[in-house]
């Protein structure tokens, strides 16, 4: 027997179960402590992605259960359609099943092998078959499915299947048991807030272990759902465009204008000429030769770029505001949509947003939430090229530190939209360096780049001002008071001081014993009347003048005194108290004002 | 002058101060104060008194700000304490004045570094010193040993003592209060101020100041206010050479410098402070070579030192600049002790006789 013979009979086919058996990394299930996070990320993406093709406003549910020792099990649980019960099996049981791989439009999910390689990673770890509800709507029953893969063949295992009893109208709920840990608790956390920031439309629900957490929805606004597109000529190889023209009866001409989007007569004309062949030609009967030439001719004309606002959904500036403020409490906020832009015929969208300030952490590295279609990367921040155009902006150029990456209580957001977003391997966690892509996404950075600068100047004269506020009006009176006792003469006045420096309505609250002052002087050409909010736990009942209304709250007063006001005019009310609480000033620009508490 | 002169004059200074304050308040000015600004960059050679003084370089601080207007507020406090101390003819040290500014609530100090300075400042401002404040500082003086007699009046009494006859083997303690002692007489040929307590106990081992009729001052570092008063009184009133004996590395140059042109810091009182006419004996960086003395590698912090050194204006005469560029030729530095390699001996029978001689001292 030769040794071709011999090696011949270990030569078979691999299943793709079996490949990814062998290849778990490639999705995302290279350790148990991940395989947690990427489970719940592929069926909260699937819900999502449900849940927007039925327009409903998302309502998940996460939960994760510690069953026993290191096994844990894992409930998703959406609103969506719900799914038939024939197909059950295969979009679990069955790796590469989807209805999204053929389509050209932004989703979340598109190859289908995500939440079926949960399932076979529980089958791996612990045994367990996945149990997966689902209902498609009142008027039909839930359908209840225990199913596995058949890693030889790749197709579903079902182990048993009945009608039960559910309290949704219609949704999915799936059920995976395996190994893991709870060691990236924060970042669990961390990818399910990620994912509350970008779809703000939806409601995440999480029970952790027994702790919870709600994500609310900050908008009730249904996203429309993208549709799909026809292939951009520029964006076709030559596999794709050989099995179009195998399944079409048409002559070619008619073949361009229907299978490509922005092809119109014209354009196929042109196509056709440039390629040498005749517009009436069968589509089908193309020789090889001819097909290369076609390729080549489609790549040659000017196609307008593909039309993205059909199968793109930004989220959108105020959306993502509205996101991030819900998440994240800070002093600056501003988002960017970029125009829509083409990569190799495929169409693509950067947004991005900066936060600053707040409550984020003073020190470190800025804070960077990447999103590709709506999903948050969690991993390989170092490889994607996100990163890579933050690294090579020069961040110093706005006020802001940096040591290759930017630094200090900074939050970078930039999210990625596109019909095939080119990561960099399967388990998507990196965005590859597209330059049309870095190119949008430095412009992005850029622009809010300089609307920050300009915060960050503005609050600098604004602390220095602030700064000067506090010379002049708690310190000078008390470097007067401590001279006048050293040279033994009566305190001098130092409102002509304080008029002159600080050309504003000057507004004072002070603590003395237990009398409350608020004194008002105005140093401006102001003439009008101002409201004085004073909101504190006293009643100030004695309050000289009395308030023009009380209002009470909690155990909380809020005074309201209106002022007239003319230039040069002082105001004062004093009341016995515990003072504190906060003070507001209306109906002045606040550029006039300026309000010093003497006992801070 | 009178003690109570001394007293009044003071308070009428720092009264001044509170009354520019008072006369800017009431006419709608921000309190200021002008002082000038104390770095190497703003000190100059002064011809006739051959000390390095302030120059004419100002700042201005102004309440105009918080920091400034928090400067001037604990000024003001500092005054009204100084005034009433005087007053009650009390007196207190740098360390409790601090202590004491706990009561002050928004102009206590954060540091007594805070408090240091703004007394430094005062003596400025007043052209006094800080002891006319009844203010004494903390450190210790260091030791005197060798053929000189004073007089010190102590609480109990006027005391004579021989600073090799009278006392133990440490030597002379100078006390904080400088003006406390007379020198009434000596038997000396120089005095040599020395860096190291190490260096001090083994001339006064070795009978250095008997073979030598030598002055040994300890100077314990950087030397305090009170040794360096007594460096240049006996430098005044007996006519003695003083030669400064210190590490062959740049910190102790700036010791050596101290001595003889004053301190950046206390340049305000260099006239009573500095020794003009003191000379440095070593160790030399060309000693580090010529006796081969074990040495160790200079650091980046010393050679930047050496490097700031070259663009000091009191280290800018050929002799400092061949020696500054020589050690950073070579890279290294030696202690004073470094003799011992030698032999106990070598550093008094033979080091320093010849320094001396080459000097022109024995």
């Amino acid at each position: 027997m030769v040794l071709a013979d011999e090696l011949a009979k270990a030569q078979r086919s691999i299943s793709v179960a079996e490949f990814f058996e062998k290849n778990k990394h490639l999705l995302g299930f290279d350790s148990p402590t991940r395989g947690i996070i990427t489970t719940v990320k592929e069926a909260v993406d699937n819900a999502l992605d449900a849940c927007e093709e039925a327009e409903v406003l998302p309502d998940i549910y996460v939960g994760i259960k510690r069953i026993s020792g290191d096994v844990f099990r894992i409930i998703v649980e959406d609103n969506g359609p719900g799914i038939i019960p024939e197909q059950i099996p295969y979009v679990f049981g069955k790796l590469l099943y989807g209805s999204r791989f053929h389509q050209i439009k932004q989703s979340r999910g598109q190859q289908g092998i995500g939440i079926s390689a949960a399932v076979l990673y529980a089958q791996l770890t612990t045994g367990t078959p996945t149990l997966v509800i689902s209902r498609t709507g009142a008027a039909t029953p839930a359908c209840q499915v225990l199913l596995q893969i058949k890693i030889e063949t790749n197709e579903p295992d079902i182990i048993s299947t009945q009608e039960i009893e559910w309290d949704r109208a219609h949704g999915t709920r799936v059920q995976i048991e395996f190994k893991s840990s709870l060691a990236a608790k924060k970042r669990l956390l961390e990818y399910l807030r990620y994912t509350a920031v970008v779809n703000p439309h939806a409601r995440l629900r999480v029970d952790l272990d027994d702790e919870t957490e709600t994500f609310e929805r900050v908008s009730a606004e249904i996203i429309v759902c993208p549709k799909a597109i026809q292939p951009h000529p520029h964006g076709i190889e030559i596999g794709q465009l050989q099995r179009m023209l195998a399944s079409s009866d048409d002559p070619v001409e008619l073949f361009l204008v229907s299978g490509f989007s922005r092809v119109g007569k014209k354009t196929a004309l042109e196509m056709c000429q440039i390629a040498g062949i005749s517009p009436g030609k069968s589509a089908k009967k193309l020789t090889k030769d001819e097909q290369r030439q076609l390729i080549a001719a489609m790549q040659q004309v000017n196609v307008p770029a593909p039309p993205a606002s059909l199968c793109l959904s930004p989220i959108g500036e105020e959306l993502i505001i509205r996101g991030l403020r819900k998440e994240f409490p800070m002093d600056f906020m501003r988002a960017r949509t970029r125009p829509s832009s083409v990569f190799s015929g495929h169409p693509f969208m950067v947004e991005a947003a900066l936060g600053y300030g707040g409550k984020l952490p003073p020190e470190g590295n800025a804070q960077i939430l990447r999103f590709a279609n709506r999903v948050p990367l969690m991993y390989q921040q170092g490889a994607c090229a996100i990163t890579g155009c933050i690294t090579e902006i020069n961040w110093k150029s706005y006020s802001v530190s940096q040591q290759g990456l930017p630094t200090g209580p900074l939050l970078i957001l930039v999210h990625v939209a596109s019909t095939n977003v080119p990561f960099t391997s399967e388990s998507k966690d990196a965005i590859a360096s597209i330059p049309e892509i870095e190119k949008e996404i430095t412009l992005a950075l850029q622009e809010l780049g300089r609307d920050l600068k300009q915060f960050l100047s503005r609050r600098d004269r604004n602390r220095l001002a602030e700064d000067r506020a506090r010379a002049v009006c708690a310190i000078i009176p008390e470097i007067a008071e401590k001279v006048s006792e050293i040279v033994e003469l009566p305190v001098p006045d130092i409102s002509p001081i304080e008029g002159r420096i600080m050309r504003k309505m000057v507004v004072k609250r002070r603590l003395s014993g237990d009398i409350v002052t608020i004194e008002l002087n105005n140093y401006t050409d102001f003439n009008g009347t101002v409201s004085v909010y004073e909101t504190s736990p006293d009643n100030a009942d004695d309050a000289e003048p009395k308030a023009d209304f009380v209002t009470s709250l909690d155990n909380e007063f809020t005074k309201v005194w209106q002022v007239p006001m003319t230039p040069g005019a002082t105001w004062r009310v004093a009341w016995k108290g515990r003072g504190g609480g906060s003070l507001d000033i209306r109906g002045i620009d606040d550029g006039k004002l300026v309000v010093v508490d003497l006992n801070v | 002058m009178s003690k109570s002169d001394l007293n009044k004059r003071a308070i009428e200074s720092l009264q001044t101060i509170a009354q520019n304050w008072y006369d800017q308040i009431k006419s709608g000015v921000i309190p200021s104060i002008n002082l000038p600004t104390r770095t190497k960059h703003n000190i100059e050679y002064d011809g006739e008194s051959e000390v390095w003084k302030y120059g004419e370089k100002e700042s201005t601080r102004s309440a105009g700000s918080a920091k400034s207007a928090m400067h001037i507020l604990k000024m003001a406090w500092v005054i009204w304490f100084l005034k009433k101390q005087i007053g009650e003819n009390r007196s207190s040290t740098l360390r409790e004045l601090y202590y004491i500014s706990e009561g002050w609530k928004k102009a206590k100090f954060g540091a007594q570094d805070e408090s240091n300075f703004l007394i430094e400042d005062l003596e400025i401002l007043t052209d006094m010193q800080r002891e006319a404040f009844h203010l004494r500082p903390e450190e210790d003086g260091a030791t005197i040993f060798g053929p000189i007699e004073l007089k010190e009046v102590t609480r109990r009494g006027e005391r004579k003592i021989h600073c090799r006859d009278d006392v133990g083997e440490a030597g002379y303690q100078i006390p904080t209060n400088v003006d406390t002692i007379d020198f009434l007489g000596h038997d000396a040929k120089f005095v040599i101020a020395i860096e190291t307590g190490g260096m001090y106990a083994r001339l006064i081992e070795n009978g250095f100041d008997e073979d030598y009729k030598a002055i040994l001052v300890h100077l314990k570092g950087q030397p305090a206010r009170s040794t360096r008063r007594v460096l240049n009184r006996i430098n005044e009133q007996f006519k003695l050479p003083v030669v400064v004996f210190t590490d062959g590395d740049p910190w102790s140059y700036r010791i050596y410098a101290s001595v003889a042109y004053g301190a950046i810091k206390s340049a305000h009182m260099s006239e009573i402070l500095a020794t003009p006419q003191a000379r440095f004996i070593g160790v030399q960086p060309s000693d580090i070579r010529d006796y081969n003395l074990p040495s160790d590698h200079l650091n980046e912090r010393d050679i930047a030192a050496l490097n700031s050194e070259l663009t000091d204006p009191r280290f800018a005469t050929d002799y400092w600049r061949e020696q500054i560029n020589l050690q950073l030729k070579m890279g290294l530095k030696s202690e004073q002790q470094a003799f011992a390699a030698r032999g106990l001996d070598f550093v008094t029978k033979e080091y320093l006789p010849k320094r001396l001689s080459d000097m022109g001292i024995l």
